[in-house]
């Protein structure tokens, strides 16, 4: 990757701690932007989706955090950070079916234990670091060069 | 086949109209919502029990052909609202998710 090109911030969002109502707003905010780009319609879903899982753990899980979308000529990166309380146990949390979401969250169809699973599956590169009692920062890579789509 | 059809041909009560002219590639059922953004495809059908707004905001991701609202599920007032903003179908039957997924996939839906 050369680190010197261009980049350029699409998104820069605050996400609230609980607030299900919003649930998606910065994610769909940012698949209109990409449209506008012009960037093709598989890559967006596969941003899109990788996005709102990112924006939906944060209301559910974390005490609240931002959405950053960072565009570069050859790639996005989705970047989600938090204020707490950090992923324990990081293995735990990228097995499918493993969720530590409350009951609430689970009656609307939220913590299915799927959302790290679906982030690192549409992602081409994801990096996580996490600290229980700080937080957590997700980066989510997605090429946007020629036939990325190898993921579906 | 158009949304138009299936809402004449399985009786499907229009909770909220966006485009009753868009074209249903296939179809998705699940209630997690999950399992939709990784499993359905863009013009798919979606039946589930849940109406709560998150379900706009993934139809309008994934862009799906809209929502059917299964076993006369209440949809909520937000979520109709926001259905009507970006302009995504609602419909709603009282029969259950595996009835109608029957009945689509006798239609063609598949």
């Amino acid at each position: 990757m050369q680190k010197d090109e261009i980049k350029q911030v699409i998104l820069d969002c605050e996400v609230e701690a609980g607030d299900f109502s919003v649930g998606g707003e910065a994610s769909s905010k940012l698949k209109s932007l990409l449209h506008k780009l012009g960037i093709p319609a598989q890559t967006i879903r596969k941003i899109a989706i990788a996005t709102y899982e990112l924006e939906i753990n944060i209301i559910i899980h974390t005490y609240g955090g931002s959405l950053k979308a960072e565009v570069t000529p050859s790639e996005i990166r989705v970047i989600a950070s938090d204020k707490g309380p950090g992923i324990a146990d990081l293995e735990k949390a990228f097995q499918p079916g493993y969720s530590t979401a409350s009951q609430k969250a689970r009656e609307m169809g939220f913590g299915a234990g799927m959302g790290l699973c679906n982030i690192k599956r549409y992602s081409d590169e994801l990096n996580v670091e996490t600290e229980v009692g700080k937080g957590t920062e997700i980066e989510a890579r997605i090429s946007l060069r020629e036939s990325g789509d190898s993921n579906e | 086949m158009k949304i138009k059809e299936l809402v004449e041909r399985l009786n499907l009560e229009v909770v909220v109209e966006g485009d009753l002219e868009v074209e249903v590639t296939g179809g998705y059922a699940s209630d997690l919502l999950s399992n939709v953004m990784a499993r359905s495809s863009a013009g798919n059908l979606w039946l589930t029990i849940q109406g709560h707004q998150n379900i706009v905001a993934i139809a309008q991701l994934i862009e799906l052909a809209g929502i059917l609202v299964t076993e006369n599920f209440s949809i909520d007032d937000d979520t109709i609202k926001k259905a009507k903003e970006l302009e995504i179908n609602i419909l709603r039957s009282k029969l259950d998710t595996y009835e109608l997924s029957g009945k689509l996939y006798q239609l063609g839906i598949e």
